[in-house]
């Protein structure tokens, strides 16, 4: 019998019930809640007269509607000036004091992302089930965990048995193989997964990442890599639990301690696929290929090279690509364009669950450091993942760098990748965001969303239009 | 939930692949904490000229009258024609609770994306899965003939298009069983606590540091 894959591991240790119709009762160990997709799932319960099955099995914490100004988060939730918002998180916090669920509120440090709290606090752990109502859970995966994102009924499915009803995915292994060059980041490494297999390219598989490539990658370069799985269509992103993963999780104030911790790290030594596990399709990708990534249009798998031409619509074949690629073209305002060196920047985010974790901040940092912001932009911010991750950065010094350069240093939320909150583009602007989606609308109404790395964010926010970020260091 | 066993209705093609769900439902609708009411702001970006506000009348915004959905002949559809990867992006249920809403009872696609297509089933919503070349005869026939109405038959697992050809299609018996039944699925779920609570009992054992309290 051939080998498990990390996958099929994951899946059968967490298998309640396998039915006749392939249709299977999945446990799930950690529920990650926030404020937009919970609502209505407490609403449920309460309407159902249900309990919550295991309360110590969520953490919640508000991210998608809150503010980043000083001025509006000084006085917690009442400070939140847009009432429907509100109304949301202090809906959020009255479901947690309900229903006996720990919360980290506006007001408390560890208040952030709900993908950066978690394996920050040590919620996540490798070997778990992870569920979210947010398609970006995948992040989760990095930590050998089996991680996906949920719709609001599962949500409510899960707080009210602990359970799933899920299908078996099919296996994929992305490997990307040989060294990354410099000042090329995970995040280029994934926009070229994306670009190479397509948005739809992972639907119906879980994607294990691996090869050297992956394995180089810190705990938050592999976090950005998971988290954009569901862009390439697979709701699961999976990455073998190794050294790094262990040494990220140890004395993380929710992991296991002591004797726990012993125990826990002799089994966590089985997260990985066996050497002779099938996968239903491999993709290779050669490190040495990938150069630092920009979207040009209105999907993540529109992207580029920085140094490549922008495809032009008549050059496609399929007639879907063409087609698809025209309204890209018009709804990014290409025209007259050659390269994305010829799109001049309003605005620049970094921020969001991609990529604003202590790591991404350093190195964002390190290339704005002497600097100063171009001045054809309107706005250039910094959004720290966690109250964690800004209180961090404060300590290295980063905010300074960052506010000396002419960057916004903000509170923690997700901002400006959705624009839920007052952060977001204006009609027709183009920016160069660390987020995961550049589709229509995305950022703002009518807004234009190019997606990079936190390295050429940084980079752009000072030349005022896209660079090799690897050519600016040098000047 | 509202059970789903057969339904035959005016379809209106939208004729664009990767449709995400910022686009079925842009993210300032997002803020209400109700299931309902999404309807009046579904494809609120293709639909309308005008940024849409939550809680706005929608009675005289400006329409974009070459969308679908603003066209006389389409007014009232419920079944929608679509592209492939349907449904791509956030796992927002508001997707298919705005689709709903709006009176949309099923969406015909090559492909979809996994979490909206799965979402649509806990929603009384049938998404079905047809050959482009399937799809593509459909458009065509529903953009032939003003007023041209498709069936859809869970049952029987069939779409019969306008001039009477029959598709089948595949659904996962389980969904389609509480489809069809209108099942809440956490009550059957429940009906399996016993197992649930053996699992737990296990994997206490195995791994007790997973279930220690959160409270430090």
């Amino acid at each position: 019998m051939a080998g498990k894959t990390l996958y099929d591991k994951l899946w059968d240790s967490h298998l309640v019930q396998q039915r006749d119709d392939g249709s299977a009762l999945i446990y799930i160990d950690l529920q990650l809640l926030h404020e937009v997709t919970s609502p209505q799932a407490f609403e449920g319960l309460r309407l159902a007269g249900r309990k919550p099955w295991r309360t110590s099995a969520s953490l919640a914490t508000p991210d998608h509607n809150v503010p980043t100004t000083k001025h509006e988060r000084i006085s917690g939730v009442d400070g939140i000036e847009d009432p429907v918002s509100k109304i949301q998180v202090t809906t959020l916090d009255e479901n947690c004091n309900e229903f006996g669920i720990t919360e980290f509120n506006m007001k408390d440090i560890r208040q952030g992302i709900v993908h950066v709290v978690g394996p920050e606090q040590g919620a996540t752990l490798p070997g778990m089930t992870v569920v979210c109502g947010d398609s970006h859970t995948s992040t989760h995966g990095a930590f050998g965990a089996l991680a996906h994102g949920i719709g609001t009924s599962e949500v409510e499915h899960v707080l009210a048995t602990q359970c799933l009803v899920q299908k078996k995915s099919r296996n994929m292994l992305v490997r990307v193989d040989g060294e990354l060059s410099p000042w090329v980041s995970a995040k280029d490494v994934v926009l070229a997964i994306i670009g190479a297999i397509g948005t739809a390219g992972g639907t119906g598989y879980a994607i294990e990442f691996g090869g050297t490539g992956i394995q180089s990658l810190s705990m938050e370069g592999r976090m950005t890599v998971c988290n954009m799985a569901i862009e390439a269509g697979a709701r699961v992103g999976l990455i073998a639990v190794d050294d790094t993963t262990i040494e990220y999780v140890k004395n993380r104030p929710y992991a296991p301690k002591g004797e726990h911790w012993d125990m826990a790290v002799a089994a966590w030594q089985d997260l990985v696929s066996d050497k002779d596990a099938q996968f239903d399709e491999v993709v290779v990708i050669k490190s040495e290929d990938i150069k630092p990534q920009v979207t040009w249009g209105t999907s993540p798998e529109m992207v580029i090279a920085i140094d490549e031409a922008i495809p032009r619509p008549e050059d496609q074949i399929d007639p879907v690509k063409k087609e698809g690629y025209a309204r890209a073209w018009k709804y990014m305002g290409l025209e007259g364009k050659t390269t994305l060196a010829d799109v001049t920047l309003d605005r620049v985010f970094i921020g969001s669950c991609t990529n604003s974790r202590i790591e991404d901040l350093r190195i964002a940092a390190e290339v704005v450091k002497g600097r100063k912001v171009a001045s054809s932009l309107k706005q250039a911010i910094v959004v720290p993942g966690s109250g964690l991750v800004k209180a961090q950065a404060e300590k290295e010094g980063l905010h300074e760098i960052f506010e000396a350069a002419g960057l916004e240093w903000r509170e923690p939320g997700c901002s400006m990748c959705l624009a839920m909150n007052a952060d977001k583009l204006g009609n027709g602007e183009h920016c160069a965001s660390t987020s995961n989606r550049n589709f229509e609308g995305r950022q703002g109404f009518g807004g234009r969303t190019h997606l990079v790395s936190p390295a050429m964010a940084a980079a752009a926010a000072i030349a005022g239009h896209f660079v090799d970020v690897s050519e600016f260091v040098k000047h | 939930m509202r059970p789903f066993t057969k339904h035959t209705g005016l379809a209106a093609p939208l004729d664009l692949a990767n449709v995400d769900t910022d686009m079925i439902i842009p993210k300032q609708f997002l803020k209400s904490i109700k299931r309902t009411g999404f309807g009046k702001n579904l494809f609120d970006e293709l639909r309308y000229e005008d940024e849409g506000q939550p809680d706005q009348s929608c009675e005289r915004r400006p329409l974009r009258h070459d969308f679908v959905l603003n066209q006389p002949r389409y007014a009232g559809a419920s079944v929608l024609l679509a592209r492939q990867n349907f449904g791509c992006g956030s796992s927002r249920e508001h997707a298919p609770w705005a689709l709903d809403d709006y009176g949309i009872r099923s969406i015909i696609a090559p492909s979809f994306a996994d979490i909206f297509y799965n979402n649509c089933f806990k929603n009384g919503l049938l998404p079905i899965v047809l050959d482009a070349e399937e799809v593509d005869q459909l458009f065509a026939e529903v953009d032939a003939k003003e007023g041209a109405q498709i069936d859809v038959d869970l049952e029987n697992q069939t779409v019969t298009s306008p001039s009477g050809a029959k598709f089948e299609f595949v659904v996962d018996q389980f969904r389609k069983h509480c489809l069809l039944n209108g099942l809440d699925d956490i009550g059957l779920t429940l009906q399996q606590e016993e197992s649930i609570r053996r699992y737990e009992e296990k994997r206490m054992n195995d791994a007790p540091w997973l279930f220690l309290s959160r409270e430090q």
